[in-house]
């Protein structure tokens, strides 16, 4: 079957990579988690008598909490990470520098991710009574 | 070869138009969140460091300046909160009409402001938490 697509597209590669609904999906995905998750946290936390460390690591120790902690970190940052890409691909023209934000940006999620679920997994197991 | 189309123009538009200024501000509100995740995981962090480090931490997150940051990250939290929810519905294909949008804007923004001060009573005033 004759291709639809014009011959200088095909040669320059441009027009559907058959990925692009995957990253709206993802976005509206983590969204649809983070409101309840977003919203447990809110409460959670004001709810908490004090913020001193001993009140803190009893509630952040608690099997629950340390889930749905981690399920909000890495939910949280996948959902930045998506979102922030959107941003700077619209906004950041220059190739070369886009590029390095874009790369700057995921490492900066991957870090934050590790280290938030690192944090509460050490919490969660007694290693910060 | 020719420039491939690029979006979104924000210079071209009118701002008044109630669908755009609330597509941007539920950017902007976004990426102030996503800075707000450098202080949640700073948060984790000193927590899992035990006392003495929970206690530095504690000392630097009660300070006036990060009241201030909490104030407009529970801003832009309640709004993001709100607004996606708009999007969502808008996925389903429903509320696109002009009108309908129009209507939602206002519902977005009334809505924010009543999550906004109730949230902010509570962390402010109520549970003292900021201090």
């Amino acid at each position: 079957m004759k291709s639809l697509r014009s011959p200088l597209g095909q040669v320059a590669g441009l027009g559907s990579a058959k990925n692009g609904v995957h990253h709206w999906w993802l976005q509206r995905l983590t969204s649809v988690a983070l409101v309840p998750l977003t919203v447990w946290f809110t409460i959670s936390l004001l709810s908490l008598p004090s913020l001193d460390h001993v009140t803190v690591v009893a509630w952040m120790a608690q099997s629950w909490t340390a889930l749905l902690l981690i399920l909000l970190v890495l939910v949280a940052t996948w959902h930045s990470q998506l979102g922030v890409r959107v941003v700077v691909e619209d906004y950041v023209h220059t190739t070369g520098l886009r590029t390095l934000t874009l790369v700057i940006l995921t490492f900066v999620h991957a870090f934050l991710a590790v280290a938030g679920v690192f944090a509460i997994l050490k919490v969660a197991f007694g290693g910060a009574a | 070869m020719r420039a491939r189309p690029i979006s979104p123009h924000l210079t071209i538009y009118r701002m008044s138009r109630y669908s755009l200024l609330s597509s941007i501000t539920n950017r902007i509100t976004g990426v102030i969140l996503s800075v707000g995740l450098l202080v949640l995981i700073y948060w984790l962090m000193a927590v899992a460091g035990g006392n003495r480090p929970y206690l530095q931490a504690h000392t630097v997150l009660s300070s006036g300046f990060f009241k201030i940051i909490y104030a407009g990250l529970l801003a832009a939290f309640c709004y993001h909160l709100v607004a996606g929810i708009r999007h969502l519905v808008w996925d389903t294909g429903r509320g696109l009409e002009r009108a309908q949008s129009k209507r939602s804007a206002a519902i977005v923004l009334a809505a924010t402001i009543v999550l906004a001060a109730a949230l902010g009573y509570w962390l402010f005033l109520a549970a003292g938490r900021a201090s």
